[in-house]
């Protein structure tokens, strides 16, 4: 039997729940989104619902970390592979917060608001979608050139954000009395926006992981 | 990483220039017809701990034992290259063995006092170096015991038999004897691996405080212990140096393939 054996399979468990919440976190961002434009507010509440089990997901992955870092003491990249699926579950997690924070503006809307949601919303989903995927794709192989890829789309989720503001802005000026609705459309923007955020720590973890060392992709 | 903005954080892994004790240059040493060290270079540096660890017969203890030509107790050893400390070849037939004892002191993995009293157990080696004035002795007994960490315990018991020590206290019981021929290097050799994990502890501790005063080398085991005690940690593996770091660099991003395995427990 190679050495450290199960200690391997318990790191690949832990990087699979990783991996499991990311996927999670995807789908709650993909329903939350959904609720918006079709006014569904059951789905709304279903995400919000949701959530708690990608809470419990999160506290699962720090609590099998910290039992294998005393476990097992690890050091170099076992250590990195554990503090990385640390710090990726506490980004994962508050991603997940952000699609509830944006069924939360879909109930705010309700089901008959007679809005017209911003087509933007679902092109800046998109990219999160793209991120998403590459970062779990990243994450699986440490690959950090896909890694590197993440902090470029997230500057153009940020220009999007910048943009569909600018233009909210217009729209609350000429519809006053819609000016609540419109705040809701641009809350959620932003929260999309969080998702690019997020992920570009992520994409940092992941090169810290490779190289141990920081790098800041926001620069 | 062109474009990516490295961060870096102010670790310790930037040590005081330190001077060196020892230089090793392309040492050879054969136990017979076996190559036990293969072209090590390596240099030793003032008061700082430096570890060397391995897996069993990768020659780390043949090593400490060249350091103080301990090694040479082996019948059919013969080496190549040079040892120098404090710039003179130690390996030359020139320089005596006395000598270089008088500079360079010893601790075993097992405790190993002479079956003599806590006080002539430090006094034993001073006296061969020819020191006979009691109060000169008395003086030596105590700042040893104290540099040892173990003053306390034992100061109303000089006179009785160190066997009556437990474990732990006859290891720094060792430790006061090196240190009372005032000695500019320690080495040690596993200096805990018989102790439970209260008097390693204890001994780990009183490293850390001797690194002041001493250049210290310590192979070990226990790579835990390298990682939490030493400033540089040489990797050796079948004779050969393999990796030789800053102990932070060493156990976060080892450079070699095999010193990850190693240090993550996947040799072999």
């Amino acid at each position: 039997m190679p050495a450290r054996e199960l200690f391997d399979l318990e790191l690949e468990e832990v990087r699979d729940k990783v991996i499991e919440l990311a996927k999670a976190a995807r789908e709650q961002l993909e329903h939350s989104v959904d609720a918006l434009y079709k006014a569904d507010v059951e789905l709304a509440q279903k995400v919000i619902e949701a959530d708690t089990q990608l809470d419990e997901l999160d506290l699962m992955i720090n609590e099998s970390a910290i039992l294998l870092i005393a476990k097992q003491q690890p050091v170099a990249t076992d250590l990195r592979k554990l503090i990385v699926a640390i710090r990726t579950s506490t980004d994962l997690e508050r991603m997940a917060d952000n699609a509830k924070n944006i069924a939360r503006s879909a109930l705010h809307l309700g089901s008959d608001h007679q809005l017209t949601i911003h087509e933007a919303l679902a092109d800046m989903r998109d990219v999160a979608f793209k991120m998403i995927d590459l970062a779990i794709e990243a994450y699986k192989e440490e690959d950090i050139q896909l890694a590197k890829k993440l902090s470029e789309l997230d500057d153009l989720i940020d220009r999007m954000f910048a943009q569909v503001l600018e233009e909210l802005l217009h729209m609350s000026a000429t519809n006053p009395q819609k000016i609540q609705l419109i705040m809701q459309m641009a809350f959620s923007a932003r929260y999309i926006e969080r998702f690019g955020d997020h992920l570009t720590n992520i994409a940092e973890s992941i090169m810290y992981l490779v190289k141990g060392e920081n790098y800041d992709l926001n620069e | 990483m062109d474009f990516v903005a490295k961060v870096t954080i102010n670790q310790t892994n930037e040590l005081n220039k330190a001077e060196v004790v020892y230089d090793t240059e392309d040492l050879n040493l054969w136990y017979g017809n076996k190559h036990a060290l293969k072209n090590i270079n390596l240099p030793i540096y003032e008061k700082e701990v430096t570890a060397i660890i391995g897996p069993s017969g990768c020659g780390k203890s043949t090593y400490l034992k060249t350091l103080n030509r301990m090694v040479e107790l082996v019948p059919n050893v013969h080496t190549s290259g040079v040892i120098k400390y404090r710039d003179r070849n130690i390996l030359d037939k020139s320089f005596k063995v006395e000598e270089l004892r008088t500079k360079v002191g010893m601790v075993f993995q097992k405790p190993n006092p002479f079956p003599k009293s806590i006080y002539d157990n430090i006094t034993y080696g001073p006296k061969i170096h020819g020191i006979r004035n009691k109060k000169i002795l008395d003086e030596i007994v105590e700042k040893s015991l104290r540099g040892a960490a173990i003053w306390d315990e034992v100061k109303d018991r000089l006179k009785e038999n160190a066997y009556g020590l437990s474990g732990g206290q006859q290891q720094r019981l060792c430790i006061a004897r090196a240190l009372a021929i005032e000695p500019d290097v320690i080495l040690m050799d596993e200096p805990t691996s018989a102790l439970d994990p209260k008097s390693t502890l204890k001994v780990e501790e009183l490293i850390q405080d001797l690194k002041n005063d001493y250049s210290i080398v310590i192979v070990t085991h226990n790579m835990q212990q390298a990682a939490r005690i030493s400033d540089r940690t040489a990797f050796m593996l079948n004779g050969e140096l393999i990796e030789f770091k800053h102990t932070n660099t060493l156990f976060s991003t080892p450079e070699d393939k095999r010193t990850e395995d190693y240090i993550t427990g996947r040799f072999g």
